[in-house]
């Protein structure tokens, strides 16, 4: 494991993290935001096991645990949310839900 | 009894609480009554013993200071609510208070069967309360708290009956009037006390007097302090210019015109004068003025006094020349005359005007005396008390009137100079010949109201009572102040009770000239001829020969279109005053004051917000993404300048 460089992990977490930006601001389906938001979560996760891993010191796997925990949490509200505004919009398109405004 | 002078203030206080708060619930007129006059009668005892007990202690200690808490206190501002029991304040708590009591009584006869009794006498008992304030006072604070106390009862009494017709408008129009013009005064009274504060650093009396003795004041700050002070006075006891409201507070019920617009409240003003008489002596230029300023009500309003036909108009004018009197008094310096006059005119003005209330209660609410005559054999005891005052405010000898009339005449001629007493001696001739006409047009002569429907009645005993006591006083009133050039060496009694509280002022003064004793017996005679004169003509024109008051009437049409239409001051203030002040509220204050600049100011502001934002809003677009893509540029431009700055 130790033959792979660090680099290669960061950049690797940069990359997923940068396809989940770029599906958050550019996808229009609800459920497809919200994978990319995981997908970001997971990335930042990635390069805190990767230091982690690389400086010895295990305060970066513990924090991973938290973010997946909040991550879960947030997965079932988030979901809830979406579910609700499907039974009343009968869509998740995010374009046509835009009541929030002037 | 000193100690307890707080009691006379509590008393109508608590007369006022009780009949104001659970008035309406006690359907008991006699209960209303009896807590109404009750209270005021049990601060008149005190007020009494009070009396008796100052009489007796020695000249030097009759000032005494009864400190109830401190009102006032604020960085060398100390203000004690505390009241000052001496000479002068006990005379006026002595006319207040016993005045007041036969008026609360006589009201329960007047009042009877009127809807608003218990509210007429929970304001009576509160004007009461605030005159005694007024009187009582020890600084300058605590009278101007009654001072204000007895407008604002003054001006719920003359709106009391507020859905009757007066005159040309309603009575609350009357009400307001007298509020608004006793306020023009009031604002120069508040500057006196402004000025008094600066100059002398206290509002106490005692203080503010003694520190006007001591201090090194100009002449010109004592001028303005009196001058605006006399603005006060003037406008408490209607003295020209501001007179205009007393013959309007006639709307009120005549028991009222009698306590406020007549024994007490009216001469506020002259006791306020009379109080800081040491303040006036140090102004000889404002002594002047007062004294020419009551001289020139005393006649105009005696003139126009001669032409009315409301007989309570009458009285009201003839208490306005009566006040005049009293000021000219204080403006020669002949102060304890001043209150002499008053004492006396309180008897007598306060039985005429309660007598009138007894003419138009068995008249059903006739006022014009045109529509009387001949009631003598219908009302006999009103008959009789009116006539007892109508001698003594004519200034016949023997009676109360006459003694205090003829101080303030001689006092006149000897401080002022003989144009002043003349033209005394001619109002009092006036005031002679118009108290006549009336008694004639309403007691004697022919009978001119319609038998059909009008039963002419004397009043009950709880009204004619009041009257004869009242009568009494206007008789024995004059006894003790009989002046020095008869009473030998006992000299004038009133005069030498009250001299301690004049002594400053009178030693400034000084002007005393020495006149003979022939030649104030000489001006006594005079004016009682003249006097005399005037009620036989009176009585000669008015019961015998009314045609030659036609007669006169048509051939001096000029002067008595003057004098009927009150030399046109209502009609010279409405052009003067009230019309500019009405028209520049409406078309510049309001039109374009209000409605343009601040108006257009508010509104400005909320439509510039409002079509600024207009503008910004739009960036809200309530999709999601969008503030996602605003949020990543945010966050990426952050991350380049950091990167950059390194």
């Amino acid at each position: 494991m130790s033959s792979i460089p660090m680099e290669y992990y960061l950049i690797l977490s940069a990359f997923m993290f940068s396809v989940g930006v770029a599906g958050v601001l550019i996808r229009r389906n609800a459920i497809v935001v919200f994978m990319c938001i995981e997908l970001m979560l997971n990335s930042a996760n990635l390069s805190l096991v990767t230091f982690s891993s690389y400086l010895g010191n295990p305060i970066g796997q513990v924090f991973v645990f938290f973010v997946m925990t909040v991550a879960a949490a947030e997965a079932a509200v988030g979901l809830a949310i979406i579910i609700a505004i499907f039974r009343n919009k009968k869509t998740v398109n995010i374009d046509e839900i835009n009541i929030f405004k002037w | 009894m000193i100690n307890l002078i707080y009691l006379t203030v509590l008393l109508p206080l608590l007369g006022f609480l009780i009949n104001g708060l659970i008035g309406r619930k006690i359907k008991n007129e006699k209960v209303i009554g009896i807590i109404g006059s009750g209270t005021v009668g049990i601060a008149f005892v005190i007020i009494i013993l009070a009396f008796i007990e100052t009489l007796a202690l020695p000249v030097e200690n009759r000032s005494n200071t009864v400190e109830l808490f401190t009102w006032i206190s604020a960085a060398g501002l100390n203000i004690k609510f505390a009241y000052l029991v001496d000479q002068l304040s006990l005379t006026m708590s002595l006319i207040v208070t016993g005045v007041g009591f036969l008026i609360h009584v006589y009201s329960i006869g007047y009042m009877h069967g009127d809807k608003g009794f218990w509210r007429f006498f929970a304001y009576l008992n509160l004007f009461i309360f605030a005159m005694m304030n007024l009187v009582l006072g020890d600084n300058f604070v605590v009278l101007f708290l009654g001072w204000e106390g007895v407008g604002l009862c003054s001006y719920l009494l003359i709106g009391f009956w507020y859905d009757r017709k007066f005159e040309k408008g309603t009575t609350s129009q009357a009400a307001k009037k007298a509020f608004v013009v006793n306020r023009i005064g009031d604002f120069g009274f508040l500057l006196g006390m402004f000025l008094i504060y600066f100059t002398f650093d206290s509002l106490n009396f005692k203080e503010v007097f003694s520190r006007a003795e001591s201090f090194p004041v100009a002449e010109l700050t004592f001028g303005l302090i009196a001058l605006f002070l006399f603005i006060g006075a003037a406008g408490k006891s209607a003295q020209i210019p501001l007179f205009v409201w007393l013959p309007d507070a006639m709307a009120g019920p005549t028991p009222v015109s009698a306590l406020i617009h007549a024994a007490t409240m009216v001469t506020a003003g002259v006791y306020m004068v009379s109080r800081a008489s040491i303040i006036f002596a140090s102004a000889p230029a404002v002594m002047m003025i007062v004294a020419v300023i009551g001289l020139v009500t005393a006649i105009m309003a005696a003139s126009i006094g001669l032409v009315q036909n409301d007989i309570k108009k009458v009285l009201a004018y003839s208490t306005i020349s009566q006040l005049g009197y009293m000021f000219l008094a204080a403006g020669v310096g002949a102060f304890s005359a001043s209150i002499f006059h008053l004492m006396t005119h309180a008897f007598f003005k306060a039985l005429l005007f309660l007598g009138a209330g007894s003419v138009i209660h068995g008249m059903h609410e006739e006022q014009n005396i045109q529509k009387y005559g001949g009631l003598k054999k219908y009302m006999p005891k009103t008959y009789l008390t009116f006539f007892i005052a109508t001698l003594a405010i004519s200034g016949v000898p023997g009676l109360s009137g006459f003694f205090s009339k003829d101080e303030i005449l001689w006092s006149a001629y000897a401080n002022g100079g003989f144009v002043f007493w003349l033209i005394g001696a001619i109002t009092a001739m006036l005031t002679a010949f118009y108290m006549f006409r009336l008694v004639s047009l309403t007691f004697y002569s022919k009978e001119r109201f319609d038998h059909h429907h009008v039963h002419p009645h004397e009043s009950p005993a709880v009204m004619t009572v009041p009257l004869m006591i009242l009568a009494f006083l206007s008789v024995v009133g004059g006894y003790i102040g009989i002046p020095k050039v008869f009473s030998g060496e006992h000299g004038n009694l009133f005069e030498g009770w009250l001299e301690p509280i004049y002594a400053p002022a009178l030693a400034k003064l000084a002007t005393f000239g020495s006149h003979s004793h022939l030649e104030e017996i000489l001006l006594m005679a005079v004016s009682v001829a003249a006097a005399l004169s005037a009620i036989y003509f009176s009585l000669y024109v008015y019961t015998k020969k009314l045609q030659i008051a036609e007669n006169v009437s048509i051939k001096f049409k000029g002067i008595y279109y003057l004098l009927w239409n009150k030399y046109f001051v209502d009609e010279v203030y409405e052009a003067a005053v009230v019309e500019p002040i009405q028209k520049g509220s409406e078309k510049l204050l309001w039109k374009i004051f209000d409605v343009k600049i601040i108006d257009g100011l508010a509104n400005g502001v909320a439509s510039l917000v409002e079509s600024g934002s207009g503008i910004i809003r739009k960036i809200q677009t309530g999709i999601t993404q969008f503030y996602a893509v605003v949020m990543m540029a945010g966050i990426a431009f952050a991350l380049l300048w950091l990167i950059l700055s390194l």
